[in-house]
Parts: C-alpha cells; structure tokens; sequence
C-alpha cells in the first residue's frame, strides 16, 4: 500500500501496533483540516509491527501527551520534503486534562471541572498517580 | 499572590521540622500558660464536611488553648456544599473570614484543592482514606515521648492496613529514621497496599515483614498501633461484617509483649482493644489524645508563622 510522502508537515512513527487510535484521538487530530493518514500493522524492523501518523501540515503538538502514550515514539519533522528534526521523547513529568482518575473517592469525581492532573511517580515503571488521591493511573 | 504554606501530606514536613514541632509541643506541655496568648486576635476556620467530634474538637481545643477563637460548621449539611458550592469557592470564601483552615473531607485530594486556592494555611484534617498529617504528627509526639527517640524501633501496625489511613501515614513518616523495621498484622483482605509496600518501604529500605499472627511478632515490639476497621471505608457491608472482628487486643495478647511497649491507637476504639487493657501502663491511646492537642497546638503556630 503507498501512502503519498508529504512535503510539508509531521510523521509520528514507531508508535506500537494498535496504539495509533488513541493518538489520534487525544491529540485531537480529527479536528484538523489537513490529510491525516494513519498507517497500521506497518511492518518495522524495531518494533515488528508499528503504527504511523501522517499530518500533512505543520502544527505544535502536545509533545508530553506523545511522550505518555509511548516514550519510543519518535517525531519526524518535514519541510519541503526532507526531515529537518527528529524529536525523541520522554515521558512527561505531569499529564494535564487527558487521562480521568477512576477513584470514586477521589474529589475529581464530584467536582467535574478541576483539572484531571497526573504526576510521573516512577519513570521505570511509567507509573503516574492522580496529584489529588494519588491513585495510581489505570488502575 | 503565592498560597500560604498549607500541611496537606505528612511528607511535606522534613525530619527537622518534625523535630521542631515535637521540641515546641514539649514546651508546650511543660509551661501551657506561656502559650495561651500566642493566638490572641485570630481565628480558625474547621470545616468539616464528614462529621469527626474527635478530631474537630481536638482542633478548637488547640486554637482555644492559643487564645484564638474558632468558627466553622461540622457536617456538610449545614455547609453550602449541601446547596453544590465548589471546594474552591468555600475556601475563598472562608479564607476572607479566618486566619487559618483546618478540613476534614470525605473525597480525597479535597484539602489539597483547597490549600490551591486558600489565602491563609489549610491544614488537612483527613481526607478520606486519603492522608491525616496531624494524626501522624499525634503518634509521632507520642512515640517520641514514650520511647524518647524516633531510630531504631520496631513498629507493629494491626488490623485494617488496606484503608487504614493513618498506618500509611505512619509508615512513610517512620520510613525516613535509621533502624525503623516494621510488622504489618492483619487479615489476607486488609493488608498493606502493595504500593505503600514498593514505594515506601521497599524504597526507604525499611525491614518489613507481614504476618497474620499478632501473638508471634508480639515479643519483638516496642510499638503496637491498632487500628479500627472502618465501616465507612467499605462499600459492601457484608465484607465489612466478616472482617471487623480480626483482632481483638487482650491482656492475654500481651504476655509475650516487652515491658516498655507503648499501645497506639488513633481511636476511636470500637472492640479491637479490650477495655481490660486500658489500665495496662503500656497503653497510650488516651495519652496519645492529649498529645495530640499540643502537636496542633505547635503546628497552628508554625503556620501562622507565630514560633
């Protein structure tokens, strides 16, 4: 399958197979007017299989939310159809506004409109916990 | 304009501010009337919006013994939360009215909210079975009066390590002296989190064991903390039934126990110690009450930045 190369715009690649959707979804992709094309079970050398994001614009992206879904993610950086960056990227030391805690204890779960923060607790372990009840992300 | 300093998690105290909060409350015991000015002129807020007597009063007590005076209400409903009033916008609003906020929530991370939009000191009063500092500060003035030493002590905490709040406080505030080794008693369904378990202990390096058997680690102990297991904590009665009576405390119990053991509880006690052991010397839980007046005592001055 041939996917046409861009000439101006971001390739989100390495992205674990299956992963692609949920990128797609929080970075909020389907907003944009420009092609998106997403590429899955793209067959890689690192990963197996991996999944590719194609943005055919330039754009800020929220790097720290990347970095979340998966710390191997690498972001190419294209203009004028060559690769001017390549970003590598960790996993953030605080997630805003894109995962919820599931504690119903947790005040988040009656007060809707407080921020839904996360802080990284150990990075080894990708672990985040909610800055309010410290429940552990997922969980 | 940067928030006052709160006390909202135990850990936000170093070891020597523990030390100066402990050294302030001794002083205070030793001479009450030098203090009873200190506050003169200020208020506290207690914002209860889960009903603790214990707790509350232990607070107005505090503030009164400073001289200060106090307001607040004890139970949601007769708050504005009843009428669906943010945490946020109770606290601006009753900052404009206080000097200094003591809350207790039953939704955990409340305080924590608050002390974000707080113009004066919020101390947490308990959130859920979140975090209790001051509770933590009680026990911490009571082992260091009863054993005159916080190092090298072998703690025991029974019955409801799950929910039981005060215990993971404890833990990590024990975790951070040399020599603290730790024996976790209690039924499989109610042991310690294992989080608490990796990130405290395990990190801190702390000799741990977890036993079901209160009587074989009792020889060992130069502290027993018992705690309640807590109807509120559980959402399904049933297994709240089954558990409530794990362990029961008896002067039995105790044969094996040092001489020097001091028993902790941060109360209230429904059966889990028998009343035949409050005459025991080794008890402390009614001390532990008294100290816990004077460590609030300390810690409203230190954050009204009064000491």
């Amino acid at each position: 399958m041939t996917i046409d190369s861009i000439k101006n715009g971001i390739v989100i690649d390495h992205i674990a197979a299956g992963k692609a959707m949920e990128l797609y979804q929080i970075l909020g992709l389907g907003k944009l007017d420009c092609s998106v094309a997403i590429l899955k079970n793209v067959t890689s050398g690192k990963l197996g299989k991996k999944d590719i994001i194609k943005i055919d614009r330039e754009l800020d992206l929220d790097w720290d939310i990347i970095g979340y879904v998966d710390p191997n993610i690498t972001v190419n950086i294209i203009k004028n159809g060559e690769r001017v960056e390549k970003r590598l990227l960790k996993l953030p030391d605080t997630i805003t506004g894109v995962i919820r805690c599931k504690n119903p204890r947790c005040i988040t779960s009656i007060e809707q409109e407080l921020p839904q923060v996360f802080k990284l607790r150990d990075r080894e372990k990708r672990i985040y916990r909610c800055l309010y009840c410290e429940t552990q992300a997922g969980k | 304009m940067e928030n006052p300093r709160s006390l909202i998690d135990i850990l936000e105290l170093s070891v020597e501010e523990i030390d100066e909060l402990v050294a302030c409350a001794t002083r205070i015991m030793e001479n009450p009337a030098a203090f009873a000015h200190k506050c003169d002129g200020k208020i506290m807020a207690t914002l209860f919006f889960e009903p603790s007597t214990r707790t509350r009063l232990s607070f107005e007590s505090a503030m009164l013994s400073l001289g200060g005076q106090v307001l607040g209400f004890s139970e949601a409903a007769s708050s504005s939360a009843a009428k669906g009033e943010s945490v946020a916008d109770t606290v601006r609003t009753v900052s404009c009215y206080s000097d200094i906020i003591a809350m207790r929530h039953p939704k955990e991370g409340a305080p924590l909210v608050a002390s974000m939009h707080s113009l004066v000191p919020v101390i947490n009063a308990g959130d859920g079975g979140h975090n209790h500092p001051t509770q933590t500060l009680t026990d911490l003035l009571t082992i260091h009066h009863e054993k005159g030493r916080f190092e090298n002590l072998t703690l025991g905490f029974c019955g409801d390590l799950k929910f039981g709040r005060t215990v993971h406080s404890l833990i990590s505030a024990m975790s951070r002296y040399k020599g603290t080794r730790v024996a976790l008693i209690s039924p499989e369904e109610l042991k310690l989190p294992s989080y608490v378990k990796k990130e405290i202990l395990e990190r801190s390096g702390v000799e741990y064991a977890q036993t079901t058997d209160l009587e074989a680690v009792m020889p060992e102990l130069d502290i027993l903390y018992m705690t309640r297991v807590q109807r509120e904590r559980f959402f399904n009665e049933e297994d709240y039934l089954r558990l409530k009576d794990s362990y029961i405390l008896t002067l039995d119990k105790l044969a094996g126990a040092k001489e020097d053991l001091s028993i902790l509880h941060p109360l209230p006690r429904v059966n889990e110690i028998s009343v035949a052991v409050d005459k025991d010397p080794r008890a402390c839980y009614f001390k532990q009450v008294l100290y816990g007046r004077y460590i609030r005592m300390a810690l409203i001055m230190k954050l009204l930045g009064l000491e």
